[in-house]
């Protein structure tokens, strides 16, 4: 069993390199689609805080380049809101890309983050629905 | 049997990479009827068909196959060469063993034996082929040009100019189509109505051009030479020859609510109106959705002001058929509908607007008399922001996949001009690329950036939200890897442009190929881009793809000299391979002449001679010059005696078992 | 020879109207986009010419899968032709349906001109149908074949 403490950046270090097909595979996105305009940075409600922005997920993804990204603290400033993939224009989905690539991450640390059980005490009738959906799609495998 | 010649191509290395040519050509010699069989690198060149021309002359060929590229690029050219040689063009048959073949397969030994099969099948053909002599048919000697814009007005004036006539039918009611609801143009800044009017007078002057305008195409029949069109003018409910154009109608219309067409709906005019000022003709028409006479039968204000009496409401939709030898389609395009595009809050605040509203915006004769103004509350904006690529270059449902390639420049126009006139504003535009391609273009766009100071941002607008005191746009700038929100007081749009949603409709009438987008095919990308896969039908300007005034322009004098190509010949040959019924097979039960769309077959009482056997049977005839030789009728056929030359049952058959072989 | 022997190579005919469908291949040709050398297509002026009695005489030859394609409904060359083709099609695969063909072996499919794509993607996609169906032994008459 892992401990509790055990930082992110311990848990990368035992990571089995993840390659490019891997993520296009769970994502369902050809990154080779994107044709850089930039629209999912644009529309993102967070992109403003994200140290790597949406449209460079989909060129790091495209490079091969996955071990930036599974340390990126914008893995977990993504809303899951999904305003990138209702924008694009090429139909490349970015969120569903950093939704991979979280996953990469989660299943390598063996935890769901949030169980349904919780979901009473966190309930606020002023949150709205998509909210627990996004959660949801972030914090469990 | 024939004794025929297989000549193989090389194609330099385009089919002898892939294709071991000098064993087809080995194998192909042990099929019966083959006398001669030989490769060469390139059948097509003079040398190529010299071979072909010496090997008909020495071994007596009397039917010879070319294995090549597609019939649909050299057939021609080895039918003349056989002709030349003393052979009947027809029989001549092309395996296809580039397209099809050496350029889609990469393993030799598979792409040899595909090849010596789609040679044998050939092969098998070629020995029932019989020599078939093409017949004439006349040609009109009048062009119709289908839209008014400066594609049509360019296409009818150069071919009035080589000497025949041509009739120009425009939708609205006045010719000059977008380019007259331009303020300037690119790349020389110079008044759009300024050089385009000139060119509307002389149309409309020229002796040998008939407008015909508030007028559709209501039907087409008929073929290259020969082709049949109703036109439907619509009721103007003004009578063309009375009216002088004085305007007192206009003036005094009671009715001045419908929305301006012109002025993309920004203000409104009159139910009677013209929709510019520099209309022609300059006869104006009731709109009589919105005109109050023909709402509630109280008014006919206008009637009372007409000194010429020219107003008449009893006017009714006039057909008219005529006959014309060349079509030109020159239907333009309208901007995409942004309903789709809500994040850029087009239909939330009037000032978020397309670059076609801007530019009426920016006109003199506009809604705000050419000064640049917010719709909202009419003051001048500080700030403005252009978005370009909006529904263009995507793969989803509401996007275009192509590029709309004129907006890019028009917006560098639009910023230079705004920058130009106020210096004051602040232009931003966000661009995915700049694509300048084009003489001056780029020095144009340069011009906007160096000299006239636009903001020019690698990124897109992901979002425009209307706010007190403004417009909140979130956009990103990918070369400064960062997310941008600004305040701006006008956003504008470059919109894709498509094809106009008639043209779908016309192409069914004209039997005219169109693609995914709507635009109409040319007959091939590169070498015959002006005209259409159906004869006698040609292309001008943007129904056929996006394009620039420049390039229309081009274009339109292209499919002017192509039409008057066909034009200038008295008589057409016809294709030969055209339906045949065997009249001892026929029982004249009419099956064929039910499916065949062109009318071509009709039945006669005749003198047989079955056998010995005379009798009068009724019996089905082929006019030549009406069969397109589709084949409808030999499969319609229950006895089997209606028959396609060129393409006969024994032959298709023929090519079956060689290829199951 | 780089095929193994033992591979089931089917014989495949593609009956192409020489203004949409022919020239879609012509694309598919010239754009490089691949698809198995199984497929040979035969020139028709409209898939209107396609008497049922060519594609029944295909599989008594031993082909193992048939293909008609022509143009769009609406962009037929001819303006009716492939209409017809459509019906006459249906009738004859309802035909085949009844006497125990499988339907995947003959396919109607509208290709334009401007659909290289679209016709590479369709022959790879039949081809691998008929792969899976194997050879066809019911309609094919043996004393057609060759040795």
């Amino acid at each position: 069993m892992r401990r509790e403490a055990e930082t992110l950046g311990e848990a990368l270090r035992i990571r089995r390199k993840i390659s490019r097909e891997q993520i296009e595979t769970i994502s369902g996105v050809d990154t080779a689609k994107c044709m850089k305009c930039g629209k999912c940075t644009a529309s993102c409600p967070v992109g403003e805080e994200m140290d790597i922005k949406p449209h460079q997920f989909v060129s790091y993804v495209n490079r091969g380049e996955i071990e930036p990204l599974q340390k990126s603290g914008s893995l977990w400033k993504c809303l899951s809101c999904f305003a990138c993939v209702q924008r694009c224009p090429r139909d490349v989905k970015p969120a569903k890309l950093i939704e991979a690539i979280r996953l990469t991450v989660i299943r390598e640390r063996g935890q769901n983050y949030l169980s349904p059980d919780e979901i009473p005490q966190l309930l606020d009738p002023q949150l709205p629905q998509q909210l627990l959906v996004s959660a949801f799609r972030k914090y469990s495998k | 049997m024939q004794k025929i010649g297989v000549f193989v191509c090389h194609c330099g290395s385009n089919i002898a990479a892939t294709v071991d040519v000098a064993r087809v050509a080995e194998e192909i010699r042990k099929e019966p009827g083959v006398v001669h069989a030989e490769d060469y690198p390139y059948m097509c060149s003079e040398a190529g068909q010299a071979k072909i021309a010496s090997a008909i002359k020495e071994k007596g060929l009397t039917a010879i196959v070319v294995c090549s590229c597609s019939p649909r690029m050299h057939e021609a050219t080895f039918r003349k060469a056989a002709s030349r040689a003393g052979l009947n063009p027809y029989m001549v048959e092309i395996a296809n063993i580039r397209e099809h073949c050496s350029w889609i397969h990469k393993d030799r030994e598979e792409a040899t034996e595909k090849s010596v099969i789609l040679a044998r099948a050939a092969v098998s053909k070629v020995n029932l082929d019989t020599p078939l002599q093409p017949g004439e048919s006349r040609v009109t000697k009048r062009a119709l040009v289908i839209g008014g814009g400066i594609a049509g007005i360019q296409t009818a004036l150069d071919i009035a100019d080589a000497g025949y006539e041509v009739d120009i039918v425009e939708k609205t009611p006045s010719i000059g189509g977008r380019m007259s609801q331009l303020d300037k143009t690119f790349p020389t800044l110079d008044c759009s109505a300024c050089i385009l009017t000139p060119k509307m007078v002389e149309a409309a002057a020229h002796e040998k051009i008939t407008l015909y305008t508030y007028s559709e195409v209501e039907s087409i029949s008929g073929f290259v030479g020969d082709f049949t069109v109703e036109i439907r003018k619509k009721a103007r409910s003004v009578d063309m020859s009375k009216c002088t154009g004085c305007g007192v109608c206009q003036e005094k219309c009671p009715s001045r609510k419908a929305p301006n067409e012109f002025n993309r709906g920004l203000d409104t005019r009159s139910a009677i109106y013209t929709p510019f000022a520099q209309a022609i003709p300059n006869v104006p028409v009731i709109d009589r959705e919105h005109c109050i006479k023909f709402k509630t039968g109280k008014c006919g204000v206008c009637a009372r002001v007409c000194q010429a009496g020219a107003i008449d409401y009893e006017q009714k939709d006039e057909l008219i058929t005529r006959k014309y030898g060349a079509i030109v389609a020159a239907t333009g395009f309208d901007m995409i509908k942004l309903d789709q595009f809500d994040e850029f809050a087009y239909s939330q605040s009037p000032d978020v607007i397309t670059s076609l509203e801007l530019e009426r915006i920016m006109n003199a004769a506009g809604p705000t008399k050419g000064h640049l103004e917010k719709l909202s509350d009419h003051k001048p904006p500080k700030s403005m922001v252009f978005v370009q690529c909006v529904g263009s270059r995507g793969q989803t449902c509401r996007d275009k996949s192509y590029c709309s390639k004129i907006c890019c420049m028009y917006t560098a126009k639009h910023a230079m001009l705004i920058r130009d006139k106020y210096p004051d504003v602040d232009v931003t535009v966000f661009y995915i690329d700049v694509r300048t391609p084009g003489k001056n273009f780029d020095e144009f766009y340069r011009r906007a950036v160096e000299e006239y100071g636009v903001h020019y941002i690698k990124g897109q607008v992901g979002k425009v939200a209307p706010t007190e005191g403004g417009l909140l746009v979130q956009a990103s700038d990918l070369l400064d890897n960062r997310q941008i929100l600004m305040k701006t007081d006008m956003v504008v749009l470059a919109a894709a442009i498509e094809p106009d949603p008639d043209v779908r409709r016309l192409a069914t009438m004209l039997t005219a190929s169109i693609d995914t987008n709507n635009f109409l095919t040319e007959a091939h990308p590169k070498l015959r881009p002006v005209e259409s896969p159906t004869a006698g039908i040609f292309l001008s300007g943007v129904c056929q793809g996006p394009k620039d005034i420049p390039e229309t322009v081009a274009q339109a004098g292209a499919a002017a000299i192509k039409a008057v190509g066909l034009l200038a010949k008295d008589k057409l040959v016809t294709n030969p391979c055209t339906a045949k019924a065997d009249e001892l097979l026929c029982n004249g039960c009419s099956c064929c002449a039910r499916v065949c769309p062109y009318g071509a077959i009709t039945y006669e009482e005749k003198e047989i001679n079955d056998h010995g056997i005379r009798e009068v049977r009724r019996v089905a005839a082929v006019n030549d010059a009406l069969c397109q030789g589709c084949g409808a009728c030999t499969v319609a056929c229950p006895s089997g005696a209606m028959d396609l030359q060129g393409f006969s049952n024994r032959q298709i058959t023929a090519e079956v078992d060689a290829i199951c072989r | 020879m780089s095929i193994e022997k033992s591979e089931f190579r089917p014989k495949i005919v593609a009956f192409c109207c020489n203004w949409c469908s022919y020239a879609g291949a012509d694309l598919a040709g010239s754009s490089r986009l691949s698809y198995p050398a199984d497929v040979k297509i035969i020139r028709v002026p409209c898939s209107c010419r396609v008497n049922p009695m060519f594609i029944l005489r295909a599989f008594q030859k031993g082909a193992d899968g048939v293909i008609l394609c022509g143009c769009h409904p609406g962009d037929c060359h001819y303006s009716t032709g492939n209409y017809y083709a459509r019906r006459r099609m249906k009738l004859l695969f309802s035909m085949l349906d009844f006497i125990g063909v499988e339907s995947g072996r003959t396919r109607v499919e509208w290709v334009s001109a401007a659909e290289g794509v679209k016709f590479s993607q369709t022959m790879n996609a039949f081809v691998e149908e008929i792969r899976s169906l194997g050879k066809n032994v019911r309609l094919e008459d043996l004393r057609c074949r060759n040795s």
